[in-house]
């Protein structure tokens, strides 16, 4: 009896690792005039986190929405554990969780309430319903808030309630749809040891973020998409890489000395050297952050440039734009397919 | 180790329609905690304006109303006042409905696996249970200030049912509103003042025959009208001379109105809710 309970488990074990956690292929879907997915393609394996980077309007929270079932994709297929998004959605709504952009809870329930009130509509019966509340209260830190109204609550309980109620069915796989913006950084630091601690116990993660710091800090691997398009894909480290690394910024006291300045260290380092005309910024990738950083002073000082500003930082996911696309993402996220798609 | 409980589908109609009963009765006790965790804005929310209105028009205007065929001004308000508060609910609908689709409620609500018409179903049950207790509030208001129904037990009861009838046809028109505009809050507040013409351009307050004669035969037309009619003679109460058809046939047109009012609203809030999948 043990033993075939236990090759039982094998075998589960193993049909269960070989189905993605979330497979699509070829999503797309238009709003009115405007492409949203432009055949999206995304594997996700069981149990990892995994990072959709992009800027605004890049389709994010149109992939997340797609996949959790809230909107139908004009052509594609995707499935979560196995079940089809379109054609079997209460499948797919019993096994996944999804905490949006706001703290989609009752304002004037408590937290206590709150979760009651979402476990009665995952069908748990009323005492399985309040047990798995006070079982989520005390796992996100709201044990003590727990009686108190939501609009009483900060940002980040509001954050970690949100959550608790994206995870009343334990779900296989959970969509967070930016889960940090708003958030200070105490409250964007309680969230991410939450995501954290959900991955570490087995939950599939669908994390959306604009921030390459946050997917670097949680994603097991990432995909950044612009204009509904996969532009990227790869591990954290894959994807620093290919953002060109670390950056020194220097910033110009005089204006006249940019072009210069570029010339200058472009001759000196051998790379190649950006201009911001109008931050008065040069921007150089580095591989040996200390040499270069050595030799930048140097040559500035030989050549009589004064420097107002030297910044040693890490790539961000303007960089990985700029290096993927050839263009800075817009500001405010009006990303146009010709634009992105050119080499 | 997380334990992974998965939600068991139902197979079979008659489960299905268990679990959409269920989820209704849970949204709906959602809005019935309300109640409870803050009794003192849901009384503010739905009673304080129509007793201010019922006291301003009642005493402080109502000396100079003449009611036209006589009787006491009062009592001809009594029944106006009900059914206004019928239609301040189109607001509250509106405002709950709206509030709920923008801050992401009615998503993370599809994104479970509850019964999906149970979101609006939940919503319905609430609204109607909260205009009920309002209608018990301003009756017995009524009751406080001297009025009383004149015919009749059965008849009151009557007229009762024809208000909350209005009531049901509104929030179909609330629901369709809260979810055709919730992207714009500025577009919910703005729609949410139209409630005041539709009040005022209707027989609540005075009579038709005291208007010119084109704004008359709209206020006549107005669905509320015919319901306030209704009301008013059912109860016993003046209605104000008027001799019109619609006037006449007051009770088949209170009855006429919501049902082509709910014929209307209740396909286009369901396309609605429908197209938030779009």
């Amino acid at each position: 009896m043990v033993i075939i309970n236990f090759l039982h488990c094998i075998e589960l074990r193993f049909l269960v690792l070989e189905i993605p956690s979330i497979a699509c292929e070829g999503l797309c879907k238009r709003f009115c005039n405007k492409t949203a997915l432009d055949h999206l393609d995304l594997s996700v394996p069981q149990g990892t986190v995994h990072g959709l980077l992009g800027p605004n309007g890049a389709g994010k929270t149109t992939a997340v929405r797609v996949l959790a079932t809230l909107l139908r994709p004009d052509s594609g297929h995707a499935r979560i554990a196995g079940f089809d998004v379109a054609r079997q959605a209460p499948q797919v709504r019993a096994r996944i969780g999804l905490a949006g952009q706001n703290a989609a809870v009752d304002e004037i329930l408590s937290g206590r309430q709150n979760l009651v009130m979402f476990g009665r509509l995952c069908h748990l019966p009323a005492g399985a319903a309040r047990r798995r509340a006070g079982e989520l209260l005390s796992q996100f830190a709201l044990s003590e808030a727990q009686d108190k109204p939501v609009r009483q609550y900060s940002g980040g309980m509001r954050r970690r309630l949100d959550l608790a109620a994206s995870f009343i069915v334990a779900p296989r796989v959970l969509f967070l749809d930016e889960p940090t913006t708003g958030l200070d950084p105490a409250g964007r630091n309680e969230v991410w040891q939450t995501i954290r601690a959900l991955a570490a116990a087995g939950t599939t993660v669908l994390l959306t973020t604009q921030y390459l710091e946050e997917a670097d800090q949680l994603a097991d691997a990432i995909t950044v998409i612009a204009a509904g398009r996969v532009i990227a894909w790869g591990t954290p480290d894959e994807l620093k890489t290919l953002a060109g690394g670390d950056r020194i910024d220097v910033k110009m006291r005089a204006a006249g000395d940019l072009v210069p300045a570029a010339r200058l260290l472009q001759a000196r380092l051998g790379t190649d050297v950006r201009v911001d005309q109008d931050g008065r910024e040069l921007s150089v990738p580095v591989t040996d952050r200390l040499a270069a950083l050595t030799q930048i002073i140097g040559s500035l000082q030989e050549a009589d440039i004064t420097a107002e500003d030297i910044t040693v930082r890490r790539p961000t996911l303007d960089d990985a734009f700029l290096h993927l696309t050839g263009h800075r993402p817009p500001p405010d996220g009006t990303v146009l397919a010709a634009e992105v798609t050119r080499p | 180790m997380t334990i992974t409980l998965t939600p068991e589908i139902p197979r079979t109609i008659r489960a299905q329609i268990g679990w959409a009963i269920r989820d209704t009765w849970v949204i709906t006790c959602r809005d019935l905690a309300h109640w409870r965790q803050q009794p003192g804005a849901v009384i503010a929310n739905t009673l304080v304006f129509p007793i201010m209105i019922v006291l301003m028009f009642g005493y402080l205007l109502g000396g100079a109303m003449t009611v036209p065929g006589g009787g006491d001004y009062r009592e001809f308000l009594m029944p106006g006042m009900i059914a206004m508060t019928m239609v301040f609910g189109i607001g509250a609908t509106l405002s709950a409905v709206s509030a709920d689709a923008a801050r992401g409620v009615i998503d993370r609500f599809r994104s479970l696996p509850m019964a999906a018409p149970a979101v609006i179903a939940g919503r319905a049950a609430a609204d109607m249970l909260n205009s009920a207790a309002a209608l018990a509030v301003l009756t017995g208001c009524g009751f406080a200030v001297g009025w009383h129904p004149h015919r009749g037990a059965a008849r009151a009861i009557a007229a009762l049912g024809l208000l909350l009838l209005l009531r049901f046809a509104f929030l179909w028109v609330g629901v369709y509103l809260g979810l055709r505009f919730y992207p714009n809050p500025e577009a919910v507040t703005a729609v949410r003042t139209l409630e005041f013409p539709l009040g005022f351009l209707g027989n609540p307050f005075v009579a038709v025959s005291t208007m010119p004669a084109w704004l008359g035969a709209i206020a006549l037309w107005n669905p509320l009208s015919s319901t306030v009619t209704a009301a008013r003679q059912l109860f016993g109460d003046p209605i104000g001379a008027n001799s019109s058809w619609i006037t006449s046939h007051a009770i088949i047109m209170a009855v006429a109105w919501p049902l082509l009012l709910t014929a209307v609203f209740f396909p286009l809030s369901l396309r609605r809710y429908q197209r938030l999948s779009r």
